[in-house]
């Protein structure tokens, strides 16, 4: 009889503006992409990182799945030489300017085509857009349960058990599979890339590029033109000048100054 | 889920009401403010929707602070969050009611919630609004901070209905709650199946300290940064946030290095605050920290490098080492307060 085959996740990434090279192009507006260096969106690498260790423990397979311009391959070599068995690169000028809604379609629709999942795993939320609605929203998608914020989760035979943190202490939920969990940022330290991992990078083979033709995507449900959600304008930020009454010199004396600076302003009590 | 286009058929602000542990979450409150104030803008009403078990006594006070009905569904299986039921009611009554806009709080229950429904709605959601206008086409105009802070993003949804957004805690002000006001409350019922109830809440653990949880809501907030060079050195600014009777925070870096719990993290991928008074010790003011804190009312750096950005923002600085610094802040206070305390016992 043949062993079980284990489980098979599948990890939503996305490539990101490094934090630090987040620039606003001044004639645009809009984000600077171009000639700026990626990354990894950074709460993906712990969802990698939390798929492979159920790997590492039950066996099966990760497959990590982007959608973006070619340069996103990158991210996905990234994931690979991290120990993912496959990638896949949903690829489309027709996506261009997608907002969370097909965004979300556009994702769910590639998992169903790669063919029965048991685990989808996202980072809680991006750095460029900061959301967090597209793994939720992949979740309503395929109408399977969902658990988001998680910072661990354990695989007990057919279902998935979680720990999720919320704002007064941490809950732990338990659903049967598939199921999306998202990921804490920072939750757990991701592994580097292996030797062998970019060894089999190198080989080739292990990326699949599908147009939304390729996946069956419907072409007036994604993109710019059927986005709910357009960004209208930007401003700039003008903060308000709050002119730094700024004290300096022996500490003692200093900190009597500020203080008595707060007092009187009214900032707190004599 | 297909929602009739016609954007006429849409009409009234609605608030999803999270409650807690018995009581409704500060931001749904808040949410109730501001939605009076749309409402107002365009000639409609406010409705909460609230899900829950044993929640009547939460829908008139929603009522108390602004709401003119609530839409209550009440069952013992919703007593706590769950993504898939709570998507389910919310997506009934939408379907059923068709509001114009619908406001969540941008707490981790909301944005689970929010997410799942715009997905099943397709309907357009921003998250992390700062601010509402209506436009001169009757949209409504949803304000984000996006790129770190440094700018503002209008963002629209024209063509579908309902325009739904959250907001961060505190970003609002609490309206004035008005004992004995009167409002509709209106028991609806959900088709629920067993499949909505597949997943369980096994095991709550309350975070016991609360510290971490309380910056949001701390008057004053004392935040550390990489400066403090080692985690032992938070143990000043909680002396000092003692002191005042405020929490502590953290920028980024001092979370990265692992210094202190991400729940302390102050900034774009941390929390959001607006406290009375924000005390920033050793941290440089990265674009990413001032957008999580740049809307206290007042704001005191302490840094070595008088060229740090944090300055600035600030209506305060101290220029110096904050390790000399900071006790001598604690000191002062401690005096200060002794001379209070002794003036008074000797008036």
């Amino acid at each position: 009889m043949p062993e079980p085959k284990g489980p098979r996740s599948i990890v939503c990434i996305k490539q990101v503006p490094k934090a630090q090279e987040l620039q606003v192009d001044p004639v645009t507006n809009t984000l600077k992409r171009v000639g700026v260096p990626s990354e990894i969106n950074p709460p993906d690498r712990n969802a990698l990182e939390m798929a492979l260790q159920i790997k590492d423990k039950h066996g099966g397979e990760v497959f990590v799945v982007t959608m973006g311009p070619p340069v996103f391959t990158a991210a996905l070599e990234e994931a690979l030489a991290m120990g993912c068995d496959r990638a896949f690169l949903l690829t489309d000028r027709l996506l261009g300017g997608s907002d969370t809604v097909p965004t979300a379609y556009a994702l769910s629709e590639v998992i169903l085509k790669i063919g029965g999942y048991d685990l989808v795993f996202c980072g809680e939320e991006t750095t460029d857009a900061s959301t967090g609605h597209v793994g939720p929203g992949i979740a309503g998608h395929l109408d399977c349960a969902q658990i988001t914020y998680c910072s661990e989760a354990e695989l007990l035979g057919d279902r998935v058990r979680a720990r999720r943190a919320v704002e007064d202490g941490f809950e732990t939920w338990e659903c049967p599979l598939p199921c999306v969990i998202t990921v804490n940022f920072l939750s757990s330290q991701p592994r580097p890339e292996s030797l062998t991992g970019k060894i089999r990078v190198k080989r080739g083979g292990l990326i699949t590029t599908w147009s939304c033709a390729d996946v069956g995507i419907d072409p007036n449900k994604v993109g710019i033109r059927n986005s709910p959600t357009i960004v209208a304008k930007v401003d700039t930020v003008v903060l308000p000048d709050r002119k730094a009454k700024i004290f300096r010199g022996d500490p003692k004396e200093a900190v009597a100054n500020l203080l008595d600076a707060m007092v009187a302003d009214g900032v707190i009590a004599p | 889920m297909t929602l009739p286009r016609d954007k006429s058929l849409y009409k009234g602000v609605w608030v999803f009401l999270e409650a807690r542990q018995g009581t409704l979450r500060d931001v749904s409150l808040q949410l109730l403010g501001e939605a009076r104030r749309l409402a107002d803008l365009r000639g409609t009403d406010v409705s909460g929707v609230l899900p829950g078990h044993a929640v009547e006594p939460l829908a008139r006070e929603a009522i108390e602070y602004g709401a003119d009905r609530v839409y209550l569904v009440e069952d013992p299986r919703l007593a706590s969050y769950r993504s898939r039921p709570y998507t389910k009611v919310m997506a009934s009554l939408i379907e059923r009611h068709r509001p114009e806009i619908v406001l969540f709080g941008a707490t981790k229950n909301g944005r689970d919630l929010g997410g799942r429904l715009h997905a099943v709605l397709e309907t357009g959601l921003a998250a992390d609004c700062v601010k509402f206008e209506i436009d001169k086409d009757g949209n409504l105009d949803m304000i984000r901070p996006s790129f770190g802070g440094k700018s503002l993003a209008h963002i629209l949804c024209k063509q579908h209905r309902p325009q739904m957004a959250s907001a961060r805690p505190n970003v609002f002000p609490k309206p004035p709650r008005k004992p004995g006001r009167t409002g509709e409350i209106l028991p609806e019922a959900v088709p629920f199946t067993e499949k909505d109830f597949d997943t369980t809440i096994a095991t709550f653990e309350e975070r016991r300290t609360g510290q971490e949880a309380k910056i949001e809501e701390a008057r004053i907030v004392v935040s550390g940064g990489y400066g403090l060079r080692d985690p032992k050195n938070f143990k000043m600014l909680e002396e000092l946030a003692a002191e005042l009777g405020g929490a502590v925070g953290a920028s980024r870096k001092a979370v990265d290095a692992g210094w202190v719990p991400k729940a302390y993290q102050v900034g774009q991928t941390g929390k959001t605050v607006r406290p009375k008074l924000y005390i920033a010790v050793g941290i440089s003011g990265a674009v990413q920290h001032l957008a999580g804190m740049q809307e206290s009312e007042k704001i005191v750096a302490v840094n070595l490098d008088h060229k740090a950005s944090i300055f600035e923002i600030a209506d305060y600085g101290i220029v110096g080492d904050l390790f000399q610094i900071v006790p001598e802040m604690v000191r002062q206070i401690r005096e200060r307060k002794a001379h209070r305390a002794v003036s008074v016992a000797t008036r």
